[in-house]
């Protein structure tokens, strides 16, 4: 592996509130470009290939798609360890790729698989894994923020020196329950970031008909903000690296992620009612994150065209196998519709009408 | 040793803090001024600020911080100031306390007590009169206590903590002040148990949390009357312990629940149900339920103490229920 060291100029320079940017120069290297690369074509492979499992009805229910939004999922993880706490809404298919999930898991969940990373009882919006703190795949938009602050709590509870990366939309932004979170994170110094993905709608509400003011990293107030171009992974790097610091040392801050979603809000959302198809084609040409970390990677002479068509073929397989191999998993057994309930009663061998002794032990 | 009822909650509170570290409280007034009803007094002396959390009044984040530490392994103790504040948390409780296990597969549980006074008794008006028992019995994956004695109160307060799953705990702002003889040597109750109040033969009463005094009063005068009626206190409001609540049914084929919880979709038909499903065969008489009126807790005192179930009423249906 090639680690020569690489600086990168970010795409847009950073607005601040209330704090001073970082540099818009990014450490990287060639290894860490052609990671980039590589992650972000399978992540959008992956999202793509389930668009068609849901036409196929392979997949079911809700399905929110994440094609576009990849800079912001692999920058983030790229400033960050396991050990730092991610939770985020329903669009997490490629945060818990990015957190290591794997394929296997993602399409196994997706069509309600035994095999699925929630035993194919969470479904699309519900993906987690504990061992690297991705902490879900939440359904109610905004609920999680609060969540998010709790863990960052127990952070500082455990003195841990680790943060939470607490995700939500724009649509989001506007929950009271935000705000709540945010002014006890900000009273008890916690480790929080609330990442603002702001992909300029919330469903089919553009941000401007339902936000006052769409300047969502100023809307913490006494909280700082940094505005960031999502569509620039290293922007997004250099972003949570800074944004890290600065919660170990003075508490929450806001990143507000500047990207934009290809498919429409959900699979019955073809995306185009509030939006022109010219909006949607002008961001796929000028800021497609992708293609800016292809140009990068060619630029810096690390692969040919050729070589890059070759690993998208690769990556094609992966998916297609991945696929292939959650089709033949079993759907979940009958009695697991009862299992994780409830975690086994304390002192108790079982619940109900069929419990034929009761005991109370001090364990 | 004797002691009140929220000296017992405070009492237990204290032990589980003592033993585990994880167990921190949290919630509106808990810490500097030592509770609205005084459970969490001289804890944060005792613990310090970290452990002992004075939250902003915003029941929805703070419980929903409270579920995201307990993911974490956390066990945190979330007071509601009064229960009724507790429906600002509604989505926290059901779509994340009482769910996450569950859509998770398995891989979180979210070991937190949420616990607080509710009830009706102290003309506090029609919102912090709530028996929210009723709108929380069917969220899947919470485990509900009522406490009724200072006995029961930190067996219960101290099983919840150690319990794995989310436990709600009951209490109810006119029992706070009563007094008992509880062992000095540490115990807990079982969560998922009902209490026998006074064995009998003739119906049984089912009961829970404050109403178990108006059933208790009944059953000296039914007693005088030459009945022997066997008194249950439920307990566990969910699920319910149907093994000593069948047992009873088949003793003495009659059954009259007295709940304070409201008569429709209350704790009470649910338990009507599940003894019509479970032990119909033993029944003579149909199962009989008095509940509170349908109507939000009046003010005044008179109103108010015709919205519950009293004494009288439950010796008449006792009657009625044995003829």
């Amino acid at each position: 592996t090639d680690t020569t060291p690489i600086t990168i100029e970010t795409s847009l320079p950073f607005t601040a509130h209330l704090c001073d940017p970082p540099s818009r120069s990014v450490e990287s290297s060639s290894q860490e470009l052609l990671d980039f690369f590589r992650t972000m074509a399978l992540m959008r492979r992956m999202e793509i290939a389930a668009d068609s499992l849901y036409k196929a009805k392979l997949i079911r229910g809700f399905c929110h798609l994440y094609d576009g939004q990849e800079a912001v999922a692999i920058g983030m993880e790229a400033a960050i360890t396991k050990k730092d706490a991610i939770i985020t809404a329903y669009r997490d298919h490629c945060i818990f790729l990015g957190r290591g999930g794997s394929l296997h898991e993602v399409f196994s969940e997706l069509m309600g698989r035994q095999a699925g990373c929630s035993k194919g009882k969470g479904g699309s919006m519900h993906f987690y894994k504990k061992e690297s703190s991705f902490y879900g795949g939440h359904g109610i938009v905004g609920a999680q923020v609060p969540l998010g602050c709790g863990i960052a709590f127990a952070q500082k509870y455990n003195k841990e020196e680790a943060v939470t990366f607490a995700m939500y939309g724009d649509g989001a932004a506007n929950q009271g329950q935000l705000f709540e979170a945010l002014n006890i994170s900000a009273l008890w110094d916690l480790p929080a970031i609330l990442v603002c993905e702001n992909n300029h709608y919330g469903m089919g509400t553009a941000e401007w008909r339902a936000a006052k003011s769409p300047s969502y990293y100023k809307r913490g107030d006494y909280v700082p903000g940094l505005k960031v171009d999502g569509m620039d992974a290293f922007a997004v790097k250099q972003a949570c690296k800074f944004a890290k610091d600065h919660a170990l040392e003075k508490g929450p801050i806001i990143l507000e992620m500047d990207t934009y979603r290809y498919h429409g809000h959900s699979m019955s959302d073809p995306g185009s009612t509030y939006r022109t198809r010219d909006e949607i084609s002008g961001v796929r040409q000028e800021r497609d994150p992708i293609e800016r970390i292809k140009k990068l990677v060619l630029s810096h002479d690390l692969a040919t065209e050729k070589e890059l068509k070759d690993m998208e073929k690769e990556i094609r397989k992966e998916v297609d196998d991945a696929i292939a191999k959650a089709k033949d998993c079993p759907m979940p057994e009958p009695s697991e519709l009862f299992t994780n309930v409830y975690v086994k009663g304390f002192g108790t061998e079982s619940f109900g009408p069929d419990r034929k002794e009761v005991k109370a032990a001090l364990p | 040793h004797e002691l009140l009822l929220f000296e017992a909650l405070q009492e237990g509170l204290e032990e589980e803090m003592d033993r585990d570290a994880n167990v921190c409280v949290m919630g509106e007034d808990v810490g500097h001024y030592g509770g609205s009803y005084k459970v969490t007094k001289g804890l944060a002396d005792k613990f310090g600020d970290l452990r002992v959390l004075d939250t902003p009044i915003c029941e929805n984040a703070f419980t929903g911080m409270g579920i995201g530490a307990a993911m974490t392994g956390l066990r945190p103790v979330i007071e509601g100031m009064n229960m009724g504040f507790l429906l600002l948390a509604f989505n926290q409780i059901s779509n994340n306390c009482g769910m996450l296990h569950y859509t998770s597969g398995g891989q979180f549980t979210i070991p937190v007590v949420i616990r607080g006074p509710g009830g009706v008794g102290r003309q506090l008006g029609a919102e912090h009169s709530q028996r929210l028992e009723s709108y929380f019995q069917s969220i899947p994956g919470i485990q509900m206590v009522a406490c009724s004695t200072p006995y029961n109160a930190k067996g219960l307060m101290k099983a919840a903590i150690r319990s794995e799953n989310p436990v709600i705990l009951f209490e109810h702002v006119l029992l706070y002040n009563l007094k008992e003889k509880i062992p000095d040597e540490e115990y807990i109750c079982n969560l998922e148990e009902a209490e026998m109040v006074r064995p009998g033969e003739h119906i049984t009463i089912l009961t829970y949390s404050r109403m178990r005094y108006h059933v208790m009063q009944a059953a000296k005068t039914l007693v005088n009357k030459g009945y022997d009626p066997e008194v249950i206190d439920i307990r566990s409001l969910k699920p319910f312990d149907l093994h000593t609540i069948g047992n009873s049914v088949k003793k003495t084929h009659r059954v009259l629940i007295v709940e304070e919880c409201m008569r429709t979709g209350g704790i009470g038909a649910s338990l009507t149900a599940a003894i019509n499903e479970n032990f119909h065969d033993y029944l003579d008489a149909p199962v009989v339920c008095l509940s509170s009126q349908d109507v939000p807790t009046p003010y005044a005192g008179t109103l108010e103490e015709w919205t519950v179930v009293q004494p009288a009423q439950i010796v008449t249906a006792v009657e009625q229920l044995c003829q």
